[in-house]
């Protein structure tokens, strides 16, 4: 026979976040809120994200649902050429919330400040700080956007490739990489029962 | 039982250029390394784990990924929203209905399209078969890895009577690529309506066949009960949703509380169990599997009559022959939506859809560039946070559980790597 434990009932679908947002500006200031079909977004500058989202996270926001870059060097009147996306909600209360993180890089802006921070002064790539300490489930989600799109986390406890092969050398999901490849699957060395 | 996980604590990560190997001690000299797939029966599908054990306990495990990686998300940006539901199905493909269902809810959140209720009734149908079928299959490939060929085949010979309701309605039993933007391909037919009532009569007989099985199946409980327990906690923070949340629970189902296409006129009640183990997350599919065959049986009788596709003014879906031959609209809109670059237009815009797919919130962040394609689809899988939390709930246990707790997360390798 199944278990039946009396579980607590969700609260009713509440997808106000205005005092969250109330919350938010109080503390950080003004930020840039937008709603569209029902989803609240705050963009929020690399200088500030972690701690914003270490304060949603004090604030209910248990559960990221997803961690994922927007490539928008195709993009029309883009300013910055990545859009981290985290989407944030709350078990408790059943809110959602859409942070973006603007990140740049020299090939849409020659003159692009690649971290805010002066210990990633001398990294190629554009960097943000990893949201691990406060979700084990952004591990892989990081390790996922920096093996598609090239943007490094600091402090990520194990940055490695997650989907493509180790060796691989591209970043596949960025705008600039075509559909096709560029002959990786071609050039994959042959191993012989001696090799091994 | 399993020995406490503090015991064998310590850092296990393959060598790379920029993360040299942590400096393991001289005691630990006895563990050895197993590598577990990628090409294994036991895993389902591709995926590998590096175990490693000491003796038969496992101290570790590395799971790897993307031996599957097909680039789906890569293809969203160049395939059309009616075109890419193909690729949707080849996601998770246990259930591939329930994947076309979130890619176009997606979509038309997006687009702010509004269903007819004969669409949104027909929608949810599909969506709960594709549920008891996938769950029958994750359940079926559990009781399989532990060894009871019975249930399995007992499972399987119900998915062959969905896969037969799923080709009399649209020619596909597997890859079915049902949904279109605003509408679905075919609409219910009377055989398909008695088909699903057939179903609905004989399913719980199977259903309580197979609990007799293996419920209180003295093998059965002491393999999976107390086997890699996920903590509420654990799974909130890791990501994790569906039945291995509610398992542990977690009560969480997007059906109740954001409800999506039709769920909110149905009466139905959200499994959760407490323990969080594979015991609790098989009884957790098992009844979930009931409240499906509830939500069909309600929304079969209650199938609303009408249009299952959106007026042809928003030229959004294919109109009907009769509408293209005998109306204007209809063939101006079948026009622009079969031309290259005219067709529905697209906000601007970003949105994300979650919905309770069989596996847990699987959702679309689809972000839109005004063109008949998206320009970012981004899919979030159930099963990728589901494989990354596998390492916390194998510590501990033995080699044959690694099997028991795989098949409980239900990780489907083609939605895990995309």
């Amino acid at each position: 026979m199944p278990i039946s434990i009396p579980m607590p009932s969700t609260p009713p679908l509440t997808a106000d976040t205005s005092d969250i947002l109330r919350f938010l500006t109080e503390r950080f200031g003004a930020l840039e809120t937008s709603l569209f079909r029902d989803q609240t977004r705050i963009v929020v500058p690399e200088s500030k994200s972690l701690e914003v989202l270490a304060f949603l996270k004090d604030s209910g926001f248990d559960m990221l649902v997803d961690l994922t870059c927007v490539d928008y060097l195709e993009y029309r009147d883009a300013l910055r050429r990545y859009g981290l996306v985290y989407l944030l909600a709350s078990t408790l209360t059943n809110q959602r919330l859409t942070l973006r993180v603007f990140v740049d890089d020299p090939v849409m802006n020659p003159h692009a400040v690649l971290s805010d921070g002066p210990e990633a002064a001398d990294k190629p790539m554009p960097t943000v700080r990893s949201a691990v300490p406060l979700w084990a489930a952004a591990n892989w989600l990081e390790r996922e956007v920096w093996d598609l799109f090239g943007v490094r986390f600091l402090g990520h406890p194990d940055l490695r490739r997650l989907v493509m092969p180790d060796a691989f050398t591209a970043h596949p999901l960025r705008k600039d990489y075509p559909l096709q490849g560029r002959g990786e699957r071609h050039n994959f060395p042959v191993l012989t029962r001696d090799d091994g | 039982m399993p020995i406490a996980p503090s015991q064998y604590d310590h850092d296990v990560r393959a060598s790379d250029a920029e993360f040299p190997a942590s400096d393991r001690t001289r005691s630990e000299d006895y563990l050895w390394t197993l590598n577990f797939g990628p090409q294994h029966p036991a895993t389902h599908t591709t995926l590998r784990l590096v175990l490693t054990l000491d003796g038969e306990r496992v101290v570790d495990a590395l799971p790897e990924m993307g031996y599957l990686h097909s680039g789906f998300e890569k293809l969203g940006e160049h395939l059309t929203f009616n075109q890419y539901v193909t690729v949707t199905d080849r996601m998770n493909y246990i259930s591939p209905m329930a994947n076309n269902v979130a890619w176009h809810c997606a979509v038309e959140k997006l687009m702010g399209i509004q269903l007819t209720p004969r669409c949104q009734y027909i929608r949810t149908i599909i969506a709960e078969l594709a549920r008891i079928s996938d769950h029958l299959l994750s359940n079926g490939a559990v009781g399989l890895d532990v060894g009871a060929f019975t249930f399995f085949l007992y499972a399987f010979y119900q998915r062959e009577v969905i896969y037969d309701i799923f080709e009399t309605l649209c020619g596909a039993r597997f890859t079915n690529s049902y949904t279109r933007v605003g509408g679905v391909s075919h609409d219910f037919t009377p055989l398909v309506v008695q088909k699903i009532r057939d179903f609905i009569k004989t399913f719980p007989k199977t259903l309580a066949d197979m609990e007799r099985l293996l419920t209180r199946n003295r093998i059965f409980v002491d393999r999976t009960k107390g086997v890699g327990v996920l903590s509420k906690e654990a799974a909130i923070n890791g990501g994790a949703s569906g039945p291995v949340a509610r398992a542990s629970g977690v009560p969480r189902d997007l059906r109740k509380d954001e409800p999506y296409l039709a769920y909110a006129d149905f009466q139905f009640q959200v499994c959760c169990a407490a323990a969080g183990d594979c015991y609790a997350r098989y009884l957790v599919r098992m009844q979930e599997m009931r409240e499906s065959l509830k939500i069909v049986a309600q929304a079969i009788e209650n199938l609303p009559a009408g249009d299952i596709h959106i007026g042809i003014d928003q030229r959004t879906s294919l109109p009907t022959k009769k509408q293209v031959y005998s109306t204007i609209e209809g063939t101006i809109s079948h026009f622009e939506l079969s031309m290259a670059n005219r067709g529905f237009e697209v906000p601007c815009e970003e949105s994300y859809m979650g919905t309770e797919a069989p596996n847990g919130e699987l959702g679309f962040y689809i972000v839109g560039d005004g063109s008949e394609s998206a320009y970012r689809a981004r899919c979030r899988p159930p099963s990728l946070l589901h494989f990354s939390l596998f390492p916390q709930l194998i510590r501990g246990h033995t080699l044959s559980d690694v099997v028991a707790v795989l098949g409980s997360l239900n990780i489907i390798a083609a939605e895990l790597d995309r």
